[in-house]
């Protein structure tokens, strides 16, 4: 498992070197002066000739890319012209908002989407598969922020309890210092008036983020659940009189999980980008609330910044689901050893 | 297994292919629902300006007295912030829709075959640069990329259809290349190669026609996706810039009026939504008639 895991390591370092590499490109080869789309048009040519020095503009573009990648290696990621504050700062206070958002969505998906999945494979031609198949369609086609205001509106007429935005009630004072994850941290402090509040908020946000995974994963595991019931080993189970239950629940849902885990490990990793437009929406503090303020400012250091790590997170993301799946599948440690 | 099968099926008259094919997806109430809807779609985009009740509202008519009007009969889905015709604005808004999903998958598709045939077919060196190109373009997370590159680029149509194509030939390099490792060990293959077929031969005639099942079935499932995520990029203000009507922009400038008039952002939602739901459905129906898996 360790050299496995090791191997997955070192092609991930490529990976992130590569990205970096191509998002200075981008940023670089676009048309326009980063100086003078920062500065804006009014600004002198001597102003935006000192601003071109600070950022080293000047030089040539292999000794740029040089300086970028040094300065990455020291976690460096330059100042935002829009907070005056280093980048790194700005998105260490803005990722915990974030994280949580992404990990109770992906709680969310989990819970919904899997026993959905197999009491549609175990009821499967009844008006109960039929069900799972209309809520899957509906979650894979509705538009994120479509249904982000569709919760919002409903929140609105219906279910005030939900509020619309926000993470936390201003008049519930507290501060997150221990881990920034709200729910942690309140626990941790014994408030459970803060958590209750930081779940309300959380509701509508991470339903908006979650159902396009929900319907995905739905899907392939009612499919897989399927396939999977009609080895051998699930009749033999089945004629030892083992009750469905557990034929279904343990044995069955343990290969047939394969599937599903890497839709979901996928899903995952993109649920931060779609986080962009949830956050939008609720006004949630979090990353994608500051990429979008930093990309409608042109604040290019901030823009790589955002970009990077969030393909930082997409990348691990998929080595962690490559892991577990490793862990469940020992087929799946062995095929990728192959391969590489 | 085939001589277990039982030709019961077929007994009479053997169909074609093309009426199999026909028969199974004529049998699947789903993928004929999927292609009236994108039917209906297409049709609503190039007859917008005969079928939209009031062609004017597409541009920057302004109307105040009748601003903010509700559904009616005179107005099917009510009237915006500035007493356009939101119906008829949002025919013309999948004009804008299609029109990104043409260029888009018209410049990435292709690009993306041809990465794919290569890498597959040439295989070491080549597969290698390629692949591992690929594998960073796909780390990329795909909206902040496109964000940032509109944003820099400026925020219009062209350049967010710039910044998906850029995005997009990925996971068609991804498909192809898999389907071509999968057909390289086949006899067909080297029945060519030592009938001394150019590669351009081996790639194009021989190998191409393979895919095109996949392919057609991947592009169908896309169509919807690139109209969600065009008009996610308009909805945050980076796509198509008023007064044209988008679909996006529309449901985020509808969405400041709300909750009190929800027409404006939820009907201009739910139209993209009809046409997500129209392509996902004929593309799961084509899917299951051409037997491919993705």
């Amino acid at each position: 498992m360790i050299p496995y895991i090791a191997k997955r390591a070192v092609s991930l370092l490529l990976v992130f070197l590569g990205l970096a590499v191509l998002i200075f490109v981008i940023a670089r080869v676009v048309p326009g002066d980063p100086a003078r789309i920062a500065l804006g048009p009014l600004a002198t040519a001597a102003q935006v000739e000192e601003l071109q020095q600070e950022m080293g503009l000047d030089k040539p573009f292999v000794v740029q890319l040089g300086n970028y990648l040094s300065s990455l290696a020291r976690a460096d990621l330059g100042k935002s012209l829009l907070t005056n504050r280093p980048v790194l700062d700005d998105i260490r206070q803005a990722l915990p908002a974030t994280l949580e958002l992404v990990l109770f969505t992906l709680l969310l998906q989990i819970i919904l989407s899997i026993p959905l999945g197999v009491v549609a494979a175990v009821y499967r031609n009844t008006w109960v598969d039929n069900l799972s198949r209309i809520i899957s369609l509906v979650g894979i086609v509705t538009p994120g922020f479509v249904l982000a205001i569709l919760l919002q509106l409903l929140a609105s007429y219906q279910f005030e309890f939900f509020p619309v935005t926000g993470r936390l009630d201003r008049s519930l004072d507290f501060t997150a210092d221990a881990t920034g994850l709200l729910l942690v941290d309140s626990v941790l402090a014994w408030r459970w008036d803060v958590f209750l509040d930081a779940v309300r908020h959380l509701i509508l946000p991470a339903t908006a983020l979650a159902m396009a995974g929900v319907g995905q994963v739905m899907r392939i595991t009612r499919s897989s659940m399927i396939e999977v019931s009609s080895r051998d080993f699930v009749e033999a189970s089945r004629a030892y009189g083992i009750p469905e239950r557990v034929v279904a629940g343990r044995y069955m849902l343990r290969i047939a999980c394969v599937a599903p885990l890497t839709i979901l490990g996928l899903e995952f990793a993109s649920l931060i980008g779609n986080a962009f437009i949830v956050e939008f929406v609720f006004s949630w503090p979090g990353i994608a609330s500051y990429g979008v303020r930093t990309i409608l400012q042109k604040d290019l250091n901030a823009v790589i910044g955002v970009v990077l790590v969030s393909g930082v997170f997409f990348v691990v993301a998929n080595l962690v689901i490559d892991v577990i799946l490793g862990l469940v599948d020992p087929r799946h440690r062995l095929r990728a050893a192959r391969s590489t | 297994m085939t001589f277990l099968a039982s030709p019961v099926e077929h007994e009479d008259a053997p169909l074609s292919n093309r009426a199999m094919a026909w028969y199974r997806f004529s049998r699947n109430p789903a993928a004929v629902v999927g292609a009236a809807i994108v039917i209906s779609v297409i049709l609503a985009a190039v007859f917008a300006p005969w079928l939209a009740p009031y062609p004017e509202a597409a541009g920057s008519q302004v109307d105040f007295r009748n601003r903010h009007g509700a559904p009616s009969l005179t107005h099917w889905f009510g009237t915006d912030n500035v007493g356009r015709d939101i119906f008829s604005r949002v025919l013309y808004g999948y004009r804008i829709s299609l029109g990104m999903v043409i260029g888009v998958l018209g410049l990435a598709v292709p690009f993306g075959i041809l990465l794919g045939l290569l890498a597959g077919y040439f295989g070491g060196r080549v597969e290698w640069l390629i692949m591992r190109f690929t594998d960073v373009m796909l780390a990329l997370p795909p909206l902040a990329m496109a964000l940032a590159i509109t944003a820099v680029l400026s925020p219009n149509l062209i350049n967010a259809m710039i910044a998906i194509t850029l995005l997009w030939w990925t996971w068609h390099t991804r498909l192809i290349y898999r389907i071509v490792k999968g057909q390289m060990g086949e006899d067909y293959v080297e029945a060519a190669r030592l009938a001394g077929a150019s590669h351009a031969h081996i790639l194009f005639r021989e190998l191409l026609p393979n895919c095109v099942s996949a392919i057609s079935v991947k592009v169908t499932l896309d169509a919807g996706f690139v109209i969600l995520f065009g008009a996610a990029l308009s909805f945050l203000g980076l796509g198509v810039q008023p007064p044209t009507p988008d679909l996006g922009t529309m449901v985020s400038t509808g969405s400041e009026y709300l909750p009190e008039h929800w027409w404006e952002s939820m009907l201009p939602g739910l139209a993209i939504l009809w046409a997500i739901l129209g392509f996902n459905l004929l593309g799961d129906g084509l899917r299951d008639m051409l037997d491919v898996e993705l």
